[in-house]
């Protein structure tokens, strides 16, 4: 694993509380995010209940505000332990978050704690440079990635524009049962 | 005899060795394997595939006798004619729907496709928890029929209650 050049560091926030992760079909899902204050005390509020709720969810390597029913433009990711994990920026908060660039496109397989029961093939870039802006200060930060924090990163945004990674499957065979119907 | 080209299909509970005792069942009779299509529906695997071979229908189904006797299978076969073009030779879309499962998203969306002049050439729906998805590949009349039959789904969309997506299908041909 290796660490990106990194010239910011993540604020330290207040103790989050974990809420509860929506799943698919509830519409919020499907609800582009609004910009956020990231400097708001409910902006504040929402970035650490994502990290703390993140931390208690099992193989949960990002949560978007719209997982925990707030359709707004925020995301946590951490994909820092993660076998596939290649950069890592270690665990952070963006908001207003935007893709710059996405190149080197590779097939995947994801899945996502708002769509328990399926795995969906799609491509995704594999380098990826995003700005967004962190909560509490509200600086605004520029991140190279690549690898699975890149593919990661990708699936959040994708969430706070009400996105699922089943807007981009890349085929009709490219959904899969998560777990076995008997 | 000339060779004709026979359609097998095959549906019964999933087991390990299904395609092998299938196709192995066909080489026996020669028949060369063209098309097919093969998945697991809710631990149902099903099956369809195109032979081509010398030999009759009668013996397809006699080779194939044996698989379905103990009642796991269900095989048909059937001889099918010339394969008929599509005369839908427009771009290629990719249509992905997700909602509240209900019924009659299927017939709804594809009714708009069917409207619209495309062509459905590959389909599959999967229902989770209350979730349901279609994926399907098109193939349009014309690029300036995307407009109409994208503005047609959303609203049919909309009163269904699911999300629908519609978006050119990227050919990198090298």
């Amino acid at each position: 694993m290796t660490t990106g050049t990194i010239t910011w560091a993540m604020p330290e926030l207040p103790r989050g509380a974990v809420r509860a992760v929506v799943r698919a079909p509830d519409p919020v899902l499907s609800t582009p995010g609004e910009e956020v204050d990231p400097t708001g005390s409910a902006a504040i509020e929402l970035a650490a209940d994502l990290l703390a709720t993140q931390l208690v969810s099992p193989g949960c390597v990002g949560l978007a505000a719209q997982q925990v029913g707030v359709a707004a433009r925020m995301f946590s990711i951490d994909v820092s332990g993660h076998a596939k994990t290649r950069t890592c920026h270690g665990a952070f908060v963006l908001c207003n978050a935007e893709v710059l660039s996405a190149t080197r496109k590779e097939s995947g397989r994801e899945g996502c704690m708002s769509v328990p029961d399926f795995t969906g093939d799609l491509a995704r870039a594999r380098r990826l440079v995003v700005r967004g802006q962190l909560p509490l200060t509200g600086e605004w930060v520029e991140i190279s990635t690549d690898g699975f924090e890149a593919v990661a990163l990708q699936h959040e945004i994708d969430h706070t524009v009400g996105l699922l990674f089943l807007d981009r499957v890349s085929g009709p065979h490219g959904i899969h049962p998560r777990r076995t119907y008997l | 005899m000339t060779d004709q080209i026979i359609a097998v299909t095959v549906l019964g509970d999933d087991r390990p060795g299904i395609v092998a005792d299938v196709t192995g069942a066909l080489v026996g009779l020669h028949g060369n394997l063209e098309d097919s299509t093969m998945t697991l529906l809710r631990g149902h695997f099903a099956m369809v595939l195109l032979v081509r071979t010398a030999v009759s229908l009668e013996s397809v189904e006699a080779a194939l006798l044996p698989l379905s006797a103990n009642g796991s299978l269900v095989i048909n076969a059937r001889v099918l004619g010339d394969s008929a073009l599509s005369e839908v030779g427009g771009p290629s879309y990719s249509l992905r729907v997700h909602g509240a499962d209900r019924p009659g998203i299927v017939a709804a969306i594809t009714g708009v496709v069917a409207r619209n002049g495309a062509n459905i050439v590959d389909l599959g729906t999967r229902l989770g928890d209350g979730l349901y998805v279609l994926i399907a590949e098109l193939q349009l009349p014309s690029e300036e029929s995307a407009t109409g039959l994208a503005a047609e789904l959303q609203e049919t969309a909309e009163e269904l209650g699911v999300d629908v997506h519609l978006s050119p299908v990227d050919d990198d041909l090298l």
